[in-house]
């Protein structure tokens, strides 16, 4: 088959490899060819070793030929976001500290992929240990965003989120501790799925914020997000607080529809600093569903006018605790100065890392230390509760919360850079949900005047990624947004 | 509140990162503007509130007491900086000399 077949989802791709269409190999050198095709533009990608590629592709055509038992991605190539260990390949994180690490072992959502014969294609880019909304604190490439290569993709997952929309790959997996992949997402016109913390295990994944970092889906629709969740989903001893708890098939039920619907529409994201083209694409997926019948309710979430003050103290506090760890004895970049230990740690620290990772381990380090800690970081954990209880009340009378993912489409590259707080800001409609430990969806909802994608964040309780699949399906069966690609 | 530049120094040595004069510069005016920034949660009221560190109950998880395979030590050690080797063949982790 010579037709292109890489603007296909993962659900039309799986019937055309299973029949014998397509063998996984030519359909991992179209990707690959895309990738040399469009990457040098869009730049989603660290490392593509495509020797390795095109081997687990033909080892997968021999599993089919010789009649044995496939996975349920079999063939299908996934993108990875560079801060999931991956044996014996480049991890970096984006991060010049770990530019030559190779991990030991792979993350456990990598053996899960490599089980359901997915083909790893590439490792994508990232701001620096997942600490950014842009891709530009990476230390190596700013990722493009395939809308409009002036632009940002968002972050931190952006090279994962550009990756998809530039249909590089179909599916990809991303990290978010505060809206890394749902804000990525929204600005690249793709699904990305933040699963309830708990849902899927981190082992493997390069901590940032251990009480708030999830794994999760990027994917062009709601049926491919389903899909790849189910996959990656599931309890794992090496992490302890991934939750003993079965993981529904949702692929088998995201087409059925939720009745009745009751959505709750808070207030507060509709606020100030909203673009108004964002906000018009937003209130018109909220008539799509009345259209379908679903009930609007207004409810509040007071505490959300918090939530940016509050995560930079809990994911800063927690960063510069887990980011102790590079001391440039066991991995990752030693100084080559001479001295003391002392010195060794501070010069491999000050060389190895970037400047937004030193802000925020310098954060999390002030907020922690004698005589800050109860004024900062306790309060800061109090007031998180208090943002828990007003979504535990939210989701007593509704089954979801909607508003937009983010306050404006994607910015252009450099526009932010130079002031860390208005980046930050650009976050404030997703960070409660990793703060409360709740799951949210963003899918496209719409594109402004000048092309740019616009999200809807869906936002459901706990541990019901199953409902909150299906009511992201009823949009988009409703609406044609997700079947749009970007033509780079 | 302001920071001083002498107090992002002692900052800066608590979390053993090497800063040059002008990251200290830059960092003593962000940290300040971010520190502004987070001091709005002192007008929320959260008498009797109590500290929510984790989104899940966690509690202690247990397991049988039984020798798995672990990492092997050349496996362990080979992204070490510097990895060395005594006379006896066994890898370690080589440090700057901690005792005089």
């Amino acid at each position: 088959m010579s037709q292109d077949l890489t603007e296909r989802t993962a659900a039309e791709l799986l019937p055309l490899l299973a029949r014998g269409d397509v063998s996984a190999e030519a359909l991992t050198d179209q990707f690959l060819q895309a990738i040399r095709q469009r990457d040098p533009k869009v730049r989603a990608f660290l490392h593509v070793d495509e020797a390795a590629a095109r081997e687990q592709a033909r080892a997968v055509d021999r599993k089919r030929k010789q009649g044995k038992q496939l996975g349920p991605l079999a063939g299908v190539p996934v993108a990875v976001k560079d801060v999931l260990c991956t044996k014996g390949q480049p991890t970096t994180c984006g991060s010049k500290m770990l530019q030559n690490f190779k991990p030991p072992y792979d993350a456990h959502v990598i053996t899960r992929l490599r089980q359901a014969d997915a083909v790893l294609i590439g490792k994508t880019n990232l701001d620096e240990f997942a600490m950014g909304s842009s891709t530009e604190n990476s230390a190596y490439q700013t990722t493009c965003n395939p809308w409009d290569l002036t632009r940002i993709p968002g972050g931190s997952s952006g090279g994962s989120a550009a990756a998809v929309a530039a249909s590089e790959a179909p599916l990809a997996l991303g990290t978010d501790t505060g809206g890394s992949i749902r804000q990525p997402a929204s600005l690249c016109g793709v699904v990305g799925l933040k699963p309830s913390y708990g849902r899927v295990s981190r082992f493997g994944l390069v901590a940032f914020a251990s009480s708030l970092d999830q794994v999760g889906p990027f994917a062009h629709d709601v049926t491919d997000a389903a899909l790849l969740l189910e996959t990656i989903a599931g309890h794992d001893p090496r992490d302890s607080t991934s939750v003993d708890k079965a993981v529904p098939a949702y692929s088998l039920t995201v087409n059925d529809p939720v009745r009745p619907l009751t959505i709750g529409v808070a207030r507060e994201y509709f606020g100030d600093g909203l673009d108004a083209e964002v906000e018009q694409a937003v209130r018109a997926a909220l008539k799509v569903y009345e259209g379908l019948g679903a009930t609007v309710r207004a409810v509040s979430l007071p505490h959300s006018a918090h939530a940016v003050a509050t995560y930079y103290l809990v994911a800063t506090a927690e960063a510069s605790s887990n980011l102790a760890r590079y001391d440039g004895v066991h991995y990752g970049h030693r100084s080559s100065g001479h001295g003391s230990l002392i010195d060794m740690y501070q010069r491999s620290r000050g060389e190895g890392f970037g400047p937004e990772v030193k802000r925020r381990i310098m954060l999390g380090t002030y907020a922690l230390s004698s005589g800050y800690k109860d004024a900062y970081y306790l309060k800061a954990l109090q007031v998180r509760r208090l943002i828990r209880d007003d979504f535990d009340r939210a989701f007593a009378t509704c089954d979801v919360v909607m508003g937009p993912t983010a306050p404006t489409p994607a910015f252009k590259i450099g526009e932010k850079s130079a002031d860390p707080l208005a980046m930050y800001l650009s976050d404030i409609y997703t960070i409660s949900c990793n703060l409360a430990g709740i799951a949210g969806v963003s899918v496209p909802c719409g594109f402004t005047k000048v092309g740019l994608p616009i999200g809807l964040q869906i936002l459901g309780a706990p541990f019901e990624e199953e409902k909150l699949l299906r009511i992201a399906r009823m949009y988009e069966k409703a609406t044609d947004w997700h079947t749009r690609r970007a033509r780079v | 509140m302001s920071l001083s530049a002498e107090e992002v120094a002692w900052v800066a040595h608590l979390a053993r990162l090497e800063l040059t004069a002008d990251e200290l510069a830059t960092l003593t005016r962000q940290l300040s503007s971010i520190v502004d920034y987070v001091a709005q949660l002192q007008q929320v009221d959260t008498e009797g509130v109590e500290p929510l560190a984790h989104a899940l109950t966690v509690h202690n998880v247990f397991r049988d007491d039984e020798p798995t395979p672990s990492l092997p030590v050349d496996e362990a050690l080979a992204n070490a900086p510097d990895r060395r080797t005594n006379a006896k063949g066994e890898a370690f982790y080589g440090v700057p000399a901690v005792l005089d």
